[in-house]
C-alpha cells in the first residue's frame, strides 16, 4: 500500500532501502483483550527511512498497534515482523517458539519509543534519563554515554538543561528529553504515541520541529498523531484506522485532501 | 534541519507596563477567641508540668539517678539492637513477600498471601512465646536433603540464642507488615514508568532496581519510619520469649529490687522518646533524598497534587502513631508532569 507513496523524494534513506525487508510488516494482525477484539487484520508496511502517520479516532486500536510492535503487547493472530525479524517469536521448523524476556528485551532496544506523557524517570536528571539504558543495558562505559547524552541533548536543543528534573521542565522540554532518551539506544525504528497531545498549544511546535529534524536525518517512523499539519509535511504515507481496521492509506496529501471513505471524511472534518 | 521548517513569528514587540492601584492595607482581623483559648491549654500546661515536678510518686531524684545506670544504659543499647536487626530482616523479607505477591505464578501469590495472613492474624506477643518454644517443638535443626541422612545437625538450643530467637520473632511479625507498605510503595509508581522501562530494553529486575523501588521509596519510606518506631517500642514485648536484657524488661527488674516502680518507668520512657527523636530526624533526611525530582519542586508548583506525598513525614505518621501496626498507606497521585492536568490518577491500579 506504500509502494505508491514512497518515491516522494525525502532523502536517499528509503532509496537504498527500496528493495530491502521493509522496516515494519504487518501481516492481518490482530488483538484482542478478552472477547474485545482491539486490532482486525490489520497489514501494513514501513519501508526503512520512511514516516509514517497513523491516525484515527480515540480508541480504534493505534497505541495499541504500537505497542505491538515492540512487543509491550502480544499479538494474537497474524504475523508482525521489524526489519526481517519476527516480534516476540522465533520460527524454526513451521513452529513458532515464544522468546525468553531477555530476547524480547534484545528486540526492544533498537526500537525507540515516545509516549503521551512522557514517561521521564522523574527521579533522574534529564541526563541521568539518557544514560540510563545506554550504561545498564548496553553496558557502554560511562563516559563514553555521557558524551553521546550531551550531544543527544544538544540536538533536542536542551544542552542547557542537563542537570535538571523533569519536574523542573516544560511539558514540551520532557518529551524532546524522552526523544533523546530513546535516541540513546541508537533505535533503526522510533514509534511515537501522540507525542504532543499532552502539551500546551505553544509548546508542540518544538517537539513536531525535533521529529522532523529526526525524519530529515533518515529515521524510520511511525507516528500517532492528531497534527495534520505534520502529517502533510513530514510523513511519506498517512493510514486512517477506525475500530481497529484499516479504512484507509495512502499519501497524506491524496488522504487528506481526497478522502475516499466516508468515516475518514467524518474523521477528518473533525481535527482539520 | 529541514527546508519544509515551518516559519515561526518573531517575537513581539515588548507590552507596555500596565498602571497599577496600590497595595491594599487593612486592619487585620482579630481573633480573641482563639487567644483566649490557647492560653488556657497553656495555662492548663504549665499547671500539670508544676504539680508533676513537685509529686513525690514521680520520685524526680531517682529517676535522675537512673537515667544514666549502666544497666539502664545496657539494656537501651540493646532494645536499639533488637529494633535494628529485625527491622534490617523484616525490610528485606518484606520486599520479597511484595513482590511475590504482585508474581503472575498464582502459587507464589498465594505462598506470599498465606504468610500474611498468619503472622498478621495472630498478636506478636503469641509469636514470641512459640519462638520461645521453638527447642521444644524442634529439638534439632537439620540441614540437608530431606528423606536422606542430613548432613549436619544442630541442637537447637544451642544455636538460637534467646536474643536471636526475639530478633527472628520480631522480625518475621515485621515483614508480614513491611511487605505491605512495599507493596502499596510499588503500586503507587505509574505503570508508564515500567513501560517506558521496558520499551528501552531493560530487564524486569533492572527496572524495579533502577526505575521501580527507589520511585516507590518515596511512598515506602514514611510508614517505614513509622514501623522503626513502632518496633522500638514492640520490643518490650520480648520477655514473652523470654529475653530480659531489653530497655522495658530491665527497668522492671530494677524497680523490682528497689520497690520503686514509677521512676523507672519513666527512665524506660525517656529513652524510648531519646530513639524515637533520633528516628524521626533520620527519617526527615531519608525523605529528602527521595524526594529528588519530585519533591523539590519549583515554588511555583506548590500547588499541585504532589504536595501531599512531598510532606509524607505529616501525613504518613498521624493515622498510625498508636495504632502501632496500621498500615494504611495512600498511594499518592503518579509523578506527575506539570504540564498533564488530564491524567488519570488511578496509579495504583495495575
Ligand atoms: N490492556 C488493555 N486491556 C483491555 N483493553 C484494552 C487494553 N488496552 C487497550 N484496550 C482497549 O483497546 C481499545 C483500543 O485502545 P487504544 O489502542 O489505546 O486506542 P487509541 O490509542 O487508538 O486511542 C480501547 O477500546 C481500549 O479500551
Ligand atoms: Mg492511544
Amino acid at each position: 500500500m506504500t509502494d505508491a507513496t514512497n518515491q516522494t523524494g525525502r532523502g536517499g534513506a528509503s532509496v537504498a532501502g527500496a528493495n530491502a525487508v521493509p522496516m515494519v510488516l504487518a501481516e492481518m494482525v490482530s488483538k484482542s483483550f478478552g472477547s474485545n477484539e482491539v486490532l482486525k487484520s490489520i497489514s501494513l508496511e514501513v519501508k526503512r527511512g520512511e514516516v509514517m502517520c497513523l491516525v484515527g479516532p480515540s480508541g480504534s486500536g493505534k497505541s495499541t498497534f504500537l505497542r505491538c510492535i515492540n512487543h509491550l503487547e502480544v499479538v494474537s493472530a497474524g504475523r508482525l515482523s521489524v526489519d526481517g525479524d519476527l516480534v516476540g517469536y522465533r520460527e524454526a521448523n513451521g513452529k513458532l517458539y515464544e522468546l525468553a524476556p531477555r530476547e524480547a528485551a534484545r528486540q526492544r532496544r533498537d526500537i525507540g519509543m515516545v509516549f503521551q506523557r512522557f514517561n521521564l524517570f522523574p527521579h533522574m536528571t534529564a541526563l541521568g534519563n539518557i544514560m540510563e539504558a545506554p550504561q545498564r543495558v548496553k553496558g557502554l562505559p560511562k563516559a563514553q554515554v555521557e558524551k553521546t547524552a550531551r550531544e543527544l541533548l544538544a540536538r533536542v536543543g536542551l544542552a542547557d538543561r542537563a542537570d535538571y528534573y523533569p519536574a523542573h521542565l516544560s511539558g514540551g522540554q520532557q518529551q524532546r528529553v524522552a526523544i533523546a532518551r530513546a535516541l540513546a539506544m541508537e533505535p533503526k525504528l522510533m514509534l511515537f504515541d501522540e507525542p504532543t497531545s499532552a502539551l500546551d498549544p505553544e509548546l508542540v511546535g518544538e517537539v513536531l520541529d525535533v521529529m522532523q529534524g529526526l525524519a530529515a536525518s533518515g529515521m524510520t517512523m511511525i507516528v500517532v498523531t492528531h497534527e495534520m499539519g505534520f502529517a502533510r509535511e513530514v510523513a511519506d504515507s498517512l493510514v486512517f484506522m477506525d475500530a481497529g481496521v484499516v479504512v484507509e492509506s495512502g499519501h497524506p496529501d491524496e488522504v487528506l485532501s481526497n478522502p475516499q471513505h466516508a468515516r475518514t471524511q467524518a474523521f477528518l472534518s473533525k481535527v482539520l | 534541519m529541514s527546508s519544509t521548517k515551518p516559519n515561526r513569528p518573531a517575537a513581539p514587540p515588548a507590552l507596555p507596563e500596565p498602571a497599577r492601584a496600590a497595595a491594599i492595607k487593612a486592619i487585620r482581623l482579630r481573633h480573641p477567641g482563639r487567644i483566649a483559648f490557647a492560653t488556657i491549654l497553656v495555662l492548663f500546661f504549665v499547671v500539670f508540668i508544676l504539680d508533676a515536678a513537685a509529686r513525690p510518686a514521680f520520685d524526680w531524684p531517682s529517676v535522675g539517678q537512673y537515667v544514666f545506670d549502666q544497666r539502664i544504659s545496657m539494656a537501651a543499647f540493646v532494645t536499639l539492637q533488637l529494633t535494628v536487626y529485625s527491622m534490617v530482616i523484616a525490610i528485606v523479607l518484606g520486599v520479597i513477600l511484595a513482590v511475590m505477591r504482585l508474581s503472575p505464578n498464582p502459587v507464589v501469590k498465594s505462598l506470599a498471601w498465606f504468610y500474611l495472613w498468619v503472622f498478621r492474624g495472630t498478636p506478636v506477643y503469641v509469636q514470641l512465646v512459640f519462638w520461645g518454644l521453638i527447642s521444644i517443638i524442634y529439638q534439632n535443626i537439620s540441614i540437608g536433603i530431606p528423606f536422606t541422612e542430613p548432613w549436619l545437625v544442630f541442637e537447637t538450643d544451642a544455636v538460637l540464642s534467646t536474643f536471636a530467637l526475639a530478633v527472628i520473632g520480631l522480625a518475621l511479625n515485621e515483614a508480614a507488615y513491611m511487605a505491605e507498605i512495599v507493596r502499596a510503595g510499588l503500586l503507587s509508581v505509574d505503570t508508564g514508568q515500567e513501560e517506558a522501562a521496558t520499551a528501552l530494553g531493560m530487564s524486569w529486575s533492572q527496572t524495579m532496581r533502577r526505575i521501580i523501588i527507589p520511585q516507590s521509596m518515596r511512598v515506602v519510606i514514611p510508614p517505614t519510619g513509622n514501623e522503626v518506631i513502632s518496633m522500638l517500642k514492640t520490643t518490650s514485648l520480648v520477655t514473652a520469649v523470654p529475653f530480659s536484657f531489653d530497655l522495658y524488661t530491665r527497668s522492671r527488674d530494677i524497680s523490682a529490687e528497689t520497690f520503686n516502680v514509677i521512676p523507672m518507668l519513666i527512665v524506660a520512657s525517656i529513652w524510648y522518646l531519646f530513639f524515637t527523636s533520633i528516628l524521626m530526624v533520620g527519617q526527615y533526611f531519608l525523605e529528602k533524598r527521595f524526594a529528588r525530582g519530585v519533591g523539590d519542586r519549583r515554588p511555583d508548583r506548590k500547588a499541585d497534587g504532589l504536595t501531599g506525598a512531598a510532606t509524607g513525614a505529616v501525613t504518613g505518621l498521624i493515622p498510625t502513631i498508636g495504632g502501632g501496626q496500621a498500615t494504611v498507606v495512600r498511594p499518592p497521585a503518579p509523578p506527575a508532569s506539570p504540564d498533564d492536568a488530564t491524567r488519570p490518577t488511578d496509579g495504583g491500579v495495575r
